[in-house]
């Protein structure tokens, strides 16, 4: 009863994540193809809700887009000639995963230039932290005046 | 060095406060999508006319030969803002003699016509684009969106959303004389 229970709540707690926005109707008959069509819209922005992506949008223009990439890819479209036929249209805004350009290069490489910066930074800080370390060892006239201060207490002590 | 280290807090400061400038700029909108087409020819496409309207379908054909810049309108019957852009367009084909094209976005002839014959039809033709496929090859986010189309068929200009209040009309206003200078430098 109890193990019923529980394997029934799985279920139920795994339903929102399988229940996409793609539509009965939309699914292709080739599980091969639809599986590709749901990879390919997975990567394909949603231009009415900017950070969705077509595969879980409700969106008028988000269901035509699955319905196109359906369409390619049944005419025999590789994944790279549906997503190009896309990006055509809708530009490199529509990929959800920005190609490497012109117009891209500072969003690609600023990470990893602030990332040099910042352990260039840690980096001479901490050299130049421990040589002030080094340079601040007693001298041997101050060694020898500790020396003197504390034979003196040692003997006032007595 | 030392002082070269001191003086780093500084520009990075100047570096982040430039690019904090920059994200607040009030006429910058991050939601704005590059279209694709400017500059480019305008997309194949051949939609039949819409029933009941009189005026014929819009083709890739009727884009291209033009005399001068054309604008092309997507609307719907459906589409609120559409109905206060139409009284702008109307103007606009009244008072200033543009071109006016219509492609009638996933609506249905019926009611697009009845919308047409309740607040006037200022377009020339209207394409009927009942599955919206018309529309991806524009590259549209939604209804409506103007563009302005060069006479030799090369789209110049989109506007997204309704062209409506000074600002909006003023900016469209602005693009469609540039047009028309580009286009009579050119013929």
């Amino acid at each position: 009863m109890t193990w019923k229970m529980l394997a029934a709540a799985a279920m139920l707690a795994v339903l929102p994540f399988t229940a996409g926005a793609v539509e009965p109707d939309e699914i292709l008959d080739d599980p091969a193809l639809e599986a590709r069509a749901r990879v390919i819209s997975k990567d394909l922005r949603c231009v009415v809700c900017q950070n969705q992506d077509i595969d879980s949008s409700n969106a008028g223009v988000a269901r035509d887009l699955r319905l196109l990439v359906r369409e390619r890819l049944v005419a025999g479209d590789t994944d790279k000639e549906v997503m190009a036929y896309v990006r055509a249209r809708y530009g490199d805004f529509v990929l959800l995963k920005p190609p490497f350009n012109s117009s891209t290069y500072a969003l690609w490489l600023a990470p990893a230039i602030l990332m040099l910066f910042g352990a260039g930074t840690v980096f001479a800080v901490l050299r130049s932290s421990r040589r002030r370390l080094a340079a601040a060892g007693l001298s041997e006239d101050d060694e020898r005046l500790v020396r003197e201060m504390l034979a003196s207490e040692k003997e006032s002590g007595k | 060095m030392k002082r070269a280290i001191a003086a780093l807090p500084v520009l990075v400061a100047l570096i982040f406060g430039a690019f904090f400038l920059w994200g607040l700029n009030p006429n910058r909108d991050p939601n704005a999508i590059p279209s694709v087409l400017i500059s480019q020819p305008a997309p194949e496409f051949d939609l039949p006319a819409v029933e009941g309207t009189g005026v014929p379908g819009l083709t890739r054909a009727d884009l291209s030969g033009n005399p001068e810049p054309v604008v092309v309108n997507v609307f719907a019957s459906w589409c609120v803002p559409c109905r206060a852009e139409h009284a702008v367009l109307t103007r606009m084909v009244e008072r200033d003699g543009i071109r006016l094209f219509g492609i009638n976005y996933k609506d249905k002839p019926k009611d697009a016509s009845a919308w047409l014959e309740d607040l006037g039809n200022p377009y020339e033709r209207i394409g009927s684009d009942l599955n919206g496929r018309a529309g991806i090859e524009w590259g549209i986010s939604g209804v409506p969106e103007t563009f302005i189309v060069a006479g030799d068929g090369t789209v110049l200009y989109r506007y997204v959303g309704p062209v409506v209040g000074a600002e909006a009309e003023k900016q469209f206003a602005t693009a469609l004389a540039q047009a028309r200078t580009k286009n009579g430098g050119e013929s």
